[in-house]
This record gives structure tokens, sequence and C-alpha cells, in this order.
């Protein structure tokens, strides 16, 4: 075992590691800095910058302070707050292990929101409208909302591979439609909570709850995302299939005279990305929130898992292992913002914007390098390793 | 010395004493990171000279010559004009010092005129407005003067290649280039557009001009060099003299022996195995690429597919593999119909493919040579869908070894191979697998001459396993090293299929368009033999020459 982690260690892409952090470091920086100027009061105290510097500093560190311990608190701060964390970061990793390997595929799937969304929906229904058997029901749930997921990322693979149409556009396009149709269901007999007049959904049945682990956040859904990442990983590096999918997204053209077929290829991806974006509406539907039960379907129950699945996988490079890592980064930073607006007061749209830039910063490594002086000297020898990936592949 | 007297002052400068008038290159470095280039490389550009740089693809010519246009710096050593060091910081500046390129890609305005090309970059006129008239004039001057016939009104985009390469000459004379750099000039040409230009190029000479010829190609060095300087990784290995063999040439450029001519028996012609009819196919925006071909193939022969870049040949190729599709004919491989097969299918049945641009279809590059070399029958290496990565990574280490395939492991990525060694991998990857046919176009490009020599014994030991060979090219030397049979090509027709024996003056003019009859009935040499020792003769009178009274006279 010490042998396998050593070689798991010696070929993690180190550069990027180092990016990575250097742009977390940078984020904070530049957050800090926002804290500052956004909060009246302790802007008001630079007003004694030379008469009395140790007032706005005191002020500010006091500030900036509080809101990132608070941040750490929450996200990472003991065994609740960690489960937080879990449980914020797997509808993330579900739905960047999906954008991701459409990414490999050679296609920018811009629609896990849409797909998250159906499947949330799908899975909802199942939930609260069939009353079958525990077990039966949570795996009839999943299944349900995988495959809507799926039938809905296939909707734009099919239309790429026989019409040319382009998956940016369709998926855009395929978006509207699930927030559209989610609307609209909330209103019929259907999907609406009787007697409620407000588009909201019934409970959904106990026996589809996904299973948690009593007094904390840590469910099923953090489970699956493991597993689904480990699939992934599987897929792409010991199957035909996975394969296929890499030639065609590295050079199409190479995998069209080796015989391949670039459009069933297409296909599949858009396939199994729509049903992993599926899984992760499935957990926002089926996932206990902090009273036990799971919160029921309306508007905003997805939020913006399918877009934050975009810098996720950008973040994670688009590999399973990336991923993980990169989805329970941003779930603590969720986790994290929550606390730090409750404790700190502090929006927790700050660790949008924290979020926002340590992708920015993570996407243009250039930026990265450029400012951090050592690493550029360090630059010529490490080339080599210029990872691969991302929106660049 | 002709009416050159009136603007060139190399024509002038060329009487007088000997140090005046030379362009010396001495001991010019180059380094790209751990890569050294140019290896302190020294070279002279005497007037009224053609001096031949010889190499292989990428022993360093192409950047030796890059800094002396400007285009590079050099790291170490000077470049000296009349004795003087001069620095190029642009081409702008080796151009006002007479210094002219006739670049391999021609760097022309594909949409503008001769004219308008001509005088791009230094256009007459007054207050911005350009005076075509004037550049008319001036491109008819010059086309008269050098004997260079174009039409200044004519748009780049609609002249055959050969033309496009006088206009690039002009273009470079008309800057008053003393001396004139020509990079691969002969790569895009025909035979019959290699002697025009060869003329040319004695014709500048004999004016008093100093001519540098880049090639990799043995024959037309000793046709037309006064002195021959080969390069091999970036160093000067020596200079040769004219009356050098062919065999003595490529043995200083690649460093060891090389047999130029491929070992290879008479063909053990089988029954025909790839059947061909009516093959057409139309380019996206309507264009017939290929137009109504018929074609055989036997096993135990090598059909070579000759003609000028461009001519249907390579979408006949594509055709046959199916990426491309056909809008008419049959194909038929072992009598089984392939016509409306895909790609999948016809692998399956036994086609290997070399295609003409290994980066662009060849290969993934960030894939390794493992992946690659089973990139087109990855199914034979697994089970129920998953990868036998054991069996794919001896695979490979068999192939690396039989091919000699140099690369650090199997696990590295085929982009950060060398060209011969990315070849050698899509070669090997083919050839690993029971072919009943194999298409190689352009099986040799931008491999070097040891690689070449490899690749070929490959390809006529697939021959003589039985496979049927076609083989689409455009070097000669190619067709005629491999080749049992050859076809030519010319605007998507075959305009016939001729012996092995056929001398390159009739291929040249069959790649022209003309059918085999007349080209036989109009060319002086019909058989290789024959043209062998026309050119032996050539080479004779050249070296004579050279030695002879003659050339005293030029230069004093």
């Amino acid at each position: 075992m010490p042998e396998l982690v050593r070689r798991v260690l010696r070929r993690l892409p180190w550069r990027d590691v180092l990016v990575t952090a250097l742009a977390f470091v940078l984020a904070f920086l530049v957050g800090a800095v926002l804290m500052v100027v956004s909060d009246p009061e302790v802007i008001g105290q630079y007003a004694y910058l030379f008469t009395a510097p140790q007032l706005p500093l005191g002020a500010s560190w006091e500030k900036v302070s509080s809101a990132y311990a608070a941040l750490v608190a929450g996200s990472v701060g003991g065994w609740v707050p960690l489960t937080e964390t879990t449980a914020q970061a797997a509808p993330l990793i579900c739905a960047g292990l999906g954008v991701g390997l459409a990414f490999r595929a050679g296609l920018f799937n811009i629609g896990a929101q849409g797909q998250a969304v159906v499947g949330a929906m799908a899975s909802a229904w199942v939930g609260f409208t069939w009353h079958l058997p525990p077990g039966l029901h949570l795996l009839v749930a999943v299944t349900f909302g995988m495959l809507a997921g799926a039938v809905w990322g296939g909707i734009a693979g099919v239309l790429k591979a026989r019409a040319g149409a382009h998956e940016v556009i369709v998926t855009i396009m395929l978006n509207y439609i699930a927030t559209g149709l989610l609307a609209f269901a909330l209103t019929t007999t259907a999907f609406q909570r009787p007697g409620r007049a407000d588009p909201i959904s019934p409970v959904v049945d106990w026996n589809a709850t996904m299973p948690r682990l009593e007094g904390s956040r840590l469910h099923l859904g953090f489970v699956l995302a493991l597993a689904a990442a480990v699939l992934v990983w599987f897929l792409m590096e010991r199957s035909v299939a996975g394969f296929t999918i890499k030639s065609v997204g590295l050079n199409p053209h190479a995998a069209r005279t080796a015989g391949m077929s670039v459009s069933s290829s297409t296909v599949l991806a858009m396939l199994i990305a729509g049903a992993l974006a599926g899984l992760a509406g499935v957990q926002a539907a089926l996932g206990p929130n902090v009273s036990g039960t799971p919160t029921p379907l309306s508007g905003g129950l997805v939020g913006s898992i399918g877009f934050d699945a975009i810098t996720v996988a950008l973040l994670g490079r688009s590999r399973p292992l990336g991923t993980v890592l990169a989805g329970l980064l941003f779930g603590a930073l969720h986790a994290g913002g929550l606390a730090m607006q409750s404790q700190a007061q502090t929006s927790a749209e700050l660790t949008t914007v924290l979020q926002a830039l340590i992708v920015l910063f993570v996407a243009a490594p250039a930026l990265v390098t450029t400012v951090v002086p050592f690493l550029k000297a360090r630059r010529a020898p490490l080339t080599g390793t210029t990872p691969t990936g991302g929106l660049s592949s | 010395m002709t009416s050159s007297s009136a603007s060139p002052p190399g024509g002038d400068v060329a009487g007088t004493d000997a140090g005046a008038g030379v362009l010396r290159l001495d001991r010019i470095t180059k380094v790209f990171g751990s890569l050294v280039a140019n290896d302190a490389v020294s070279l002279d550009l005497r007037p009224g000279e053609i001096h031949c740089l010889l190499g292989e693809n990428g022993a360093g010519k192409s950047t030796l010559m890059n800094q002396l246009y400007g285009l590079l710096q050099p790291d170490g050593g000077e470049i000296l004009l009349d004795g003087a060091p001069v620095r190029f910081a642009n081409p702008r500046q080796a151009i006002d010092a007479g210094i002219g390129m006739v670049h391999q890609h021609f760097m022309l305005v594909d949409v503008f005129s001769v004219a308008e090309n001509i005088v791009l970059g230094r256009e007459p006129g007054r207050g911005g407005v350009l005076d075509l008239r004037a550049a008319r004039q001036l491109v008819r001057e010059m086309s008269e003067r050098y004997r260079l016939e174009v039409d200044p009104d004519a748009r780049v985009e609609d002249l055959p290649i050969g033309v496009q390469q006088r206009v690039e000459i002009l273009k470079a004379l008309s800057n008053d280039a003393r001396f004139l750099v020509f990079d691969e000039p002969t790569a895009v040409l025909t035979p019959q557009e290699t002697d025009e230009l060869i003329e040319v190029m004695r014709a500048l000479r004999d004016e008093g001009r100093a001519i540098v010829f880049i090639t990799h190609k043995l024959r037309e060095v000793r046709a037309i060099a006064d002195r021959i300087t080969v390069i091999r990784r970036g160093r000067v290995v020596g200079e040769a003299a004219p009356s050098a063999s062919e065999s003595e040439l490529a043995e200083m450029m690649v460093g060891r022996a090389v047999s130029l001519k491929v070992d290879k028996t008479p063909a053990q012609v089988a029954g025909a195995r790839l059947e061909v009819e009516h093959l057409t196919v139309t380019s996206p925006d309507g264009v017939v690429v290929v137009d109504d071909v018929d074609l055989q193939v036997a096993g135990g022969e090598i059909l070579c597919v000759a003609g000028v870049q461009g001519n249907g040949q390579s979408e006949l190729a594509e055709a046959l593999l199916g990426v491309v599709p056909a809008s008419r004919g049959r194909i038929r491989l072992d009598g089984t119909d392939l016509s409306r097969a895909t790609p999948r299918r016809r692998l399956r049945a036994g086609m290997g493919f070399v295609p003409e641009d290994r980066k662009y279809d060849g290969f993934v590059g960030s894939f390794t040579v493992a992946e690659n070399l089973v990139l087109n029958h990855v199914d034979a290496f697994a089970d129920r869908g998953l990868l036998r990565l054991g069996d794919i990574r001896s695979h490979a280490e068999t192939l690396t070894e039989q091919f000699d395939v140099r690369t650090q492991s199997v696990e590295t990525p085929v982009a950060s191979l060398s060209g011969g060694n990315q070849q050698k991998v899509v070669l090997a990857r083919e050839l690993s697998r029971p072919l009943s046919l194999l298409i190689a176009s352009q099986p040799t490009r931008g491999v070097d001459v040891g690689a070449i020599e490899f690749l070929h014994q490959r390809i006529v030991e697939e021959r003589d396993k039985g496979t049927a060979v076609l083989i689409v090219s455009t070097e000669l030397d190619e067709v005629s090293a491999l080749a049992d049979r050859i076809a030519v090509m010319y605007r998507g027709r075959v305009v016939g299929v001729v012996d092995a024996d056929t001398s390159r003056e009739v291929l040249g003019l069959m790649m022209a368009g003309v059918p085999h009859e007349e080209a036989v009935r109009s060319a002086s040499v019909t058989t290789v033999a024959e043209e062998e020792q026309k050119l032996e003769a050539e080479v004779a009178e050249h070296v004579a020459d050279l030695q002879g009274p003659g050339t005293g006279e030029r230069r004093a």
C-alpha cells in the first residue's frame, strides 16, 4: 500500500497543486480587501491612517480575521461542520464529474444545471408519488433521477452528433427549458402539495430519503459521489469506451481515421455526463437537510449547482480526483460561508466572490505565475508538465 | 553580365578584389533550450556562385538562413558583409543589405495581384495613394530582364505553384538582392518546373549574384552546385565537390553509409485485391476532386500514385478508407464490396492506413506511444470492453523494439517524439496488424534519410507478404524507389498507369496532364536508365565547366 501511495503522490501534477494553492492565497487576499472596503465602520477608521495607524489596521485585522475564522470553523472546525462540507460537496462533485467528462470528450457541457433540475424533478416525483418498500424506493428514485438527467444530456448529444448543433447553445436552451418546466410542474396537481397555493411539492417519503449518519449531515449522497468518481476514473482509464471518448476529445480527426465513431462517442459522453449531473439533482431532492428530511421540491432547490460544477470541473482539471478535491473545496466554502454570515456578519456572497476569484486565478495560471515571481523563475524546467484538460482540451 | 549593370551593386562589386561582395557567416551558433541548432557554422557566399546547403530535415539549415535573414538572432558568431560585421534585427534590415529569400512556404498575399505582391512593403506612390501603374511597369521590366514570365495583373491564388514561386523570386530581385536564398524551392515543383527553376538560378548566378540553394535532394545538388556544404546536426561536416556521387553525399549527410536504392526483388503479383471503379469524390463546396478513377492493386505489388500536391491523391486515399464520402463508384477489397462501409469496417477488413499528415489524423498527440500503437484496433486488446493494459504495454514494447522507435518509454506522449519516430509509430501500428491492403500517403514526409531507408524496407516486406500496397507520394525519389507500377494523377483523374521504369521526364509531363503516349513522344528520354546516363553526362559537363577556364573568366 505505501508503494501505491508513493506512486500516486509522484504522479500528482505538483505544478497544478502549487498554482491552485497560490490562487487560493491571492483570492483570500483580494477577499480581505473587499471585506475591509465594504464595511463602512472599518473604512471609516482609515481617516486616522496617518495619525493613528493602529486604529484602521487593527479594525481591518479584526474584521478579516473574524470572518475567515468563522469560514474555517464552519467548514472544517469539527465533526458537524465537516459533514456539512461533505453534504455541500456531494452534488458539486457529481455534476463536476459530468462536466469534466464532457470536457474530455471535447464538449463544453454548460447544461449540468438543466440536467440536475430534471434529475431532481424525476427523483422527487418518484419519492413523493410512489410508495415503495424501504431500499427499493430509494433505488428507484435515484435511478429515475439519473435517467432523466441522461435523457436531458442525451438530447444535446444527439443534436450535436446528428445535426451538428453546437452543444453550448443547445445546453443553454435546455437549461431554460428545464427551469421553466419545473416552475410549470409545481403548479400542476402532479407536483404541487395539496392545499398549498405556492409552488412547492409534498415532502418525499422517508423510504426514498437518503440515509444519514445520525446527528450529522453526512448522508448517502457523499458516498455515491465518491463511488461515481471511482467509476468515472475506471471508465476513462480502463475501458474501451473511455479510450474512445478521450481520443475523440483530444483529436477527433485521428479518432475518425482510426475507425471510431465521433457521433456515438459524443452521444455516449453526453448521456453519462447528464446522468452524473442528474445524480447531483437527486441529492438535492432526496438528501436530508439539517432537520433530517429532504427539502421539498421548489423552484430554487437545485440552486446553482450546475453552474458551480463548471468551475469545479475547471479547477479539478476534468480529472476525477481533481474534481473530488475541488468539489470538497467549494463545499467547504459554501458551508463556511453560511457560518461566516451568521457569526461574523459578513455576507455569504463573499464566498461566491472567493470561488470566482480562485477559478479566475486558476484559469489564468499565467497571471498567477507572473504575480508570483519565484514560480516564474522555475517555470522553464517545469513546462513539460503543463496540464492538459479543462477548457483547453 | 547582361543589363544588370543598371542597378544591383552586386554586379559591380563582383569584379573587384576577393574579399568584397562576400557575405560570410562566421562561427554562427544558435541554441534553443538544450538543443544546439547551429554549432559554430561558417559559410561564405560569393558573387557568381551557387552554394548548396545540404542536410537532412532538422539539421539546422533553415535556422541558419533565418539568422541571415534577420528572423532569428545568433547566440554566437557574427555575420560579415564585405569584411565588416553586420547585425540584422529584422528582415527589413537584411533586405536593405541585399539579402533576398525565397521561402519554402510562399510569403505572398493570395488575393492580391502579382504587382501588388511585389511592391508589398515598399509601395510606390505619393500621399498614401498606391501607384499601381508604376508597380505594373516594374513587374513587366523585371520579368523581361530576368526572363521570368508573369502577368502583373493575375491574382496570386489563380497561379500555378511554379509561377507563384517566380513571383517570390521577382519580389526578392525587386529589392536588389545580391544574395538570394532558396529554401527547399523544388519541394512543390514538377520535374519540368524544377528544370526551369534551375535555369533561372543559373542565369542569376551568371549575373553575379550569390545563390544559396537549400535542399535535401541529392540529384538536384549535383546538377547545379558550384560548391556544396553539408550540415549534420547543426554542424558543418564538410564541403563536397559536385563530382561527388549521390551515395557519397548521402553518407556525409546522414553520417553513415545508406543505401539509396531499396532492396527489392521483382513483384510476385497475385490476383487483384483492391478494385476501384468509377470512384468519384466531390468536396463539400461542390468541386469534383477525384474524377472517375479506376484502379486495381494486386497482392504483392506496390502501386504508387504520383502527382503534384493537390491533384486529388489525398482525397483518393481518404475515400478508400471511407473518411471522405465517395459520391459515386465502387470499392472492393478481396471481392467484398466496401463502397458504403464505415472506416471501422474497412479497417477490420484489413485496410491499413498511413495518413499524409500524421499530426492531423495519424495519432493523438497527448496519448502515449503505447496507446497510439493500438489506436485503431483497441478492441483486440480488450475483454468485454475493458482494456488489457499489460498487453497494450507489451505490444508497444515489442513494436518499439522492432521498429527502432527512439522513445524514453512506451508511456511517453507521442507528441514529444521526433517526426521520424512519430512516423515509425504510425507505420508500426499499421504493419502490426494482418493487412490485405496498405494505403500510405507520403509515408516518409519529414522523415530523415536514415529512417526513410528503414521505412521503405518495411513497406517492401509488407508487399512480399502478399499485401496489396498503394503509396501516394509527391516525391519522385520515393516513387521510383518503391513502385512496381505508377499511376499519375492530374486534376482528380488518373492520366495513366505506367511501368516503374518510366523516366522522370515522362512522369513530369504526365503530372502536368499530358497523356502517356504524347509524353513519351515529346520526352528526350523515356526510361530510368537513359535518364541516369543523361544526368551523369550533365554532371560531368558541369564539373568540367567548373574546373575549366570558363569559371575563371566569370569570376575575374
